[in-house]
């Protein structure tokens, strides 16, 4: 089982590591003496953390013992510690050893009590989720073995824990140096009758992956090796939690896409019927639909995920510069990647001490309650409903620099649009003829190519240039004005502001019957908002719409898969929306 | 779901969050136990494919019986097989023993730059043609970006401060203090243009592990691995110059489960046949920081 080992510096991490490692008998033959020997040479009082040290340079040398990763076992398992404690402490490292491990151990002085990292380490347990927790009041030698002493350190601890949401399995009173209730319990205590520390790891279970939860899977890919002689198309992906089997029907979020399964697929194993939580696996559906790595399936007749473009979230950060408003970032939750921004925060949290406070910024190792932006919807669940799928990183350039657990998906407008979407995938009469088969017809992948600018740029121009210069080249190619929406799609409804949604959210409907004809689709639209462009991503798939402005860079609302300057010349821009496109697979290069 | 399950399934994820990220991907296949094992988990993860090209550095010293071993599972399993090669060095027989260098420096060439210029594309590679049966000259001379590894935490120190996904600067740098955070099964996918990214879907498997899977899944290794009668038999796989046998004889891949499980070699380094280590005071860490997988 994988355990971390956390607390405030000097409260005795690597002392009760040592023991547990001692006193199981886990170390190699002699090595305690050897290291007792050189102390004593060398007139340094020994410590636990020399040890440890010894065992990093041996292994360095190629001996058994690992340092970053030290075993030790008990009568009813093995044991891995991860990241033992190193002299320099870093909470990054904390945090990617905490979240591989089945269990923490908590390690506080008890004659200094409760401190700043006691605390911290602690907030980072609760937010990672490390299923089991149990605390350990060390030195109790140091106090005089008091039972005032331990329960006053003990009912701190507890107490700041509950405010976690965090209830220790144990709470410990324990001597490291002495080795007193760490494998087996000591005479010096006899007021405390509950279980040594290996006693506690021992009644730990460990995590089970949720199979009776709701089925979710982020997709991770959709396979087809035809160019191995594989037709089958497969959909990939690690099962969070939940079963599914063939025959089940499944949803696609966001896309509300529906269809059944029709087999469990795997390579040299024994032919099955349904897979679940904890299994990286592989489906195959019945009707062909399209969906891709990003979103979330889940079972029709369980609890839907939420889907969204705002929610409120609780983050940490790890950043060295720190999180703030207004700046780009990247958000990944399960399989999927979209841009984010931070649009509010809420409070931040000093993780030392849980007091909250208005902040403009969250500062590495600070927590903070934030509603997040994102560029274009994604499903999850709520963190108290389902952890795995309820929580996400924060990329910043290329780097993960925080995490948060999402509290509450927030209304963003355009949840009707969304709605109608679902139900129109849900409804869609599916054509005999794949979209690879019209992509491999026409010698493209279909898209929606926006040409946008200043309301004095002759965007109409450049946009009928491109389609000129495509169909030329033996493209299937179509141009949309909006004229030519106006006066017949929209005949219905005016041109107010407020009507300008339900424009976009038409345009996304027509670009999307555009897609699946399997062409390439050129508009030209006047000062593109960027909640234009989230109304359009509701009906078209994020990867098949590319943008361009055409004019003063400073203007632009939206950042644009390309922007061409004022004085690009038409020949020039046609040259550049064309090598766009091939970037983007969608002409052949 | 048993352990041996757990581990697969967490192999296969990396492995497919590999490929879905990284355009110019490719695996190193050394031939070992380690990265046969990662082979077999590609095919797992890809549905019997593996959709991108193995790297093999060749040095020339390997043991012929491996280098057949490879052909053939390359030829039975329609593997893109690419290798690369340190010519000039070879050519100017800067090797450990015949030529003046000793082991670490012969080590140096041939794998550790060697398998950087391969890598980077400026090395020449040689690709398996399936219709001729002969290795040519790659027309892919870009970059890799994505480098799939089968190193284990267990297997030495340096190895178990790695992350999944573990950055490496533009001249194949290895910064062991400066590591990104890994939680979430959120991995460092995302790289600055002229870097790329080490992947490490073995880290949580100790060698006892590999072998009961290849128990387990019955995978052909090379019969280097069993004692054939002399009462000794290969540990770890390197150079023939540079590798010894150790006593053992375990003759099936059941005998090693056994040998493993029993403790007989718990005292014993996994590595300690491979006279370079042993060269190299510090052990594999200065090794690896320069490159070496
Ligand atoms: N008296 C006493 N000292 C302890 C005990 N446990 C640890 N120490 C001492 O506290 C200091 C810090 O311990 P260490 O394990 O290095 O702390 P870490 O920084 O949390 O790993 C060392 O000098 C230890 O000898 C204990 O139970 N009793």
């Amino acid at each position: 089982m994988p355990i971390v080992v956390v607390g405030h510096v000097d409260h005795g991490k690597s002392t009760v590591v040592g023991r547990l490692l001692a006193d199981t008998g886990s170390l190699p033959d002699g090595k305690l003496d050897q290291v007792r020997e050189l102390c004593r040479r060398t007139s340094k009082p020994f410590e636990y953390a020399f040890l440890l040290d010894a065992l990093r340079d041996e292994r360095d040398q190629g001996i058994t013992i690992d340092a970053a990763r030290v075993f030790f076992r008990s009568a009813l398992r093995h044991y891995v510690v991860l990241d033992a404690p190193g002299h320099v402490e870093f909470l990054r490292n904390m945090v990617t050893g905490a979240a591989r491990a089945d269990a923490a151990l908590l390690v506080v002085d008890a004659r200094e009590g409760v401190r700043e990292n006691s605390r911290r380490h602690a907030t980072m347990l609760a937010m990672l989720g490390v299923s089991h927790v149990a605390v350990v009041v060390n030195k109790m030698d140091l106090v005089g073995w008091s039972q005032a002493a331990f329960t006053a350190v003990a009912d701190e601890m507890r107490a700041f824990l509950g405010r976690l949401d965090v209830v220790p399995e144990a709470i410990v009173p324990v001597s490291g140096v002495h080795g007193v209730n760490l494998v087996t319990r000591g005479p010096e205590m006899p007021w405390y009758t509950g279980p040594a520390v290996l006693e506690v790891l021992d009644g730990f279970t460990a995590a089970t992956p949720p199979a009776d939860a709701p089925f979710r899977m982020p997709v991770q890919d959709v396979y087809r090796f035809t160019r191995f002689g594989d037709d089958r198309r497969i959909v990939a992906g690690s099962i969070e939690s939940g079963t599914v089997g063939v025959g089940d029907a499944v949803v696609f979020y966001p896309s509300g896409k529906r269809s059944r399964v029709a087999s469990v697929e795997a390579f040299h194993a024994a032919p099955r019927t349904s897979a679940s939580a904890g299994d990286a696996t592989g489906l195959t559906l019945d009707e062909q639909i399209y969906t891709t790595r990003g979103e979330l399936a889940a079972r029709v007749g369980e609890p839907a995920p939420h889907v969204s473009t705002r929610l409120r979230a609780s983050v940490f950060w790890l950043g060295r510069a720190p999180l703030v408003p207004g700046r780009d970032y990247h958000l990944r939750l399960g399989t999927a990647r979209v841009g984010m921004r931070v649009e509010h925060i809420e409070q931040v949290i000093d993780a030392s001490t849980l007091t909250a406070g208005p902040g403009t910024e969250v500062a590495r190792n600070d927590v903070a309650d934030c509603v997040l932006k994102l560029d274009r919807a994604v499903a999850f669940d709520l963190h108290a409903d389902r952890p795995d799928t309820g929580r996400f990183v924060i990329v910043d350039d290329y780097e993960i620099r925080g995490g948060g657990i999402v509290r509450e998906a927030l209304a963003d407008g355009d949840e009707a649009a969304r709605e109608m979407v679902r139900l129109r995938n849900r409804k869609w009469e599916h054509s005999r003829i794949a979209p690879d088969q019209r992509a491999a017809r026409f010698g493209q992948r279909p898209a929606v190519v926006v040409v946008t600018g200043p309301r004095e740029m002759d965007r109409k121009g450049l946009a009928k240039h491109l389609e000129t210069r495509l169909f030329e080249a033996g493209r299937a190619v179509y141009f949309l004005g909006m004229a030519n929406m106006l006066y017949g799609v929209d005949a219905d409804i005016d041109r107010t502001l407020a009507s300008r949604h339900e424009h976009f959210r038409r345009l996304g409907e027509i670009a999307h019957l555009m897609l699946d004809a399997g062409l390439v689709l050129i508009v030209s639209a006047a000062e593109l908002r960027a909640d234009d462009l989230d109304i359009l991503r509701v009906s078209v798939p994020d990867e098949r719409l590319l943008t361009v402005w055409y004019g003063a860079a400073d203007a632009a609302e939206i950042a644009a898969d390309l922007a061409l300057p004022d004085g690009a010349s038409v020949e020039e821009a046609g040259g550049a929306m064309t090598a766009l496109l091939t970037a983007r697979g969608v002409l052949p290069s | 779901m048993t352990h041996l399950d757990a581990l697969e399934h967490r192999s296969v994820h990396i492995l497919r969050e590999a490929y879905a990220n990284f355009r110019q991907l490719c695996m190193l296949w050394s031939i070992g136990k380690d990265s046969t094992v990662l082979l077999w988990l590609a095919r797992k993860a890809f549905f019997g494919h593996v959709p991108f090209p193995l790297v093999h550095i060749d040095t020339s010293y390997k043991i012929p019986e491996m280098i057949a071993y490879r052909d053939r599972l390359v030829a039975e399993w329609g593997l893109n097989l690419v290798y690369g090669q340190h010519q000039e060095a070879l050519a100017a027989g800067r090797t450990f023993p015949l030529g003046a260098v000793d082991r670490l420096t012969c080590c140096g060439l041939l794998k550790t730059e060697a398998l950087a210029r391969t890598l980077s594309g400026e090395g020449a590679r040689f690709r398996f043609n399936h219709a001729t049966g002969a290795y040519e000259r790659d027309p892919n001379t870009e970059a890799y970006t994505g480098v799939i590894v089968g190193a284990r935490a267990d297997e030495e120190g340096s190895r178990s401060k790695e992350r999944y996904f573990s950055p490496r600067s533009t001249r194949n740098q290895w910064d062991v203090g400066e590591q990104p955070p890994e939680f979430w099964q959120q991995y460092k996918t995302e790289f600055a243009p002229g870097t790329h990214v080490r992947i490490h879907p073995l880290l949580d498997w100790t060698e006892l592990n590999i072998w009961q899977y290849i128990a387990q899944e019955s995978i052909p290794v090379v019969s280097l691995y069993f004692d054939q009668g002399q009462g000794t038999r290969y540990r770890s796989l390197g150079c023939a110059p540079c590798t010894a046998p150790i006593a053992s004889t375990a003759r099936t891949v059941e005998d090693i489960v056994g040998e493993l499980e029993t403790g007989a070699l718990a005292h014993v380094a996994e590595r300690s046949g491979r006279a370079q280590d042993a060269a190299d005071g510090g052990g594999l860490e200065s090794l690896r920081r320069g490159g070496y997988m």
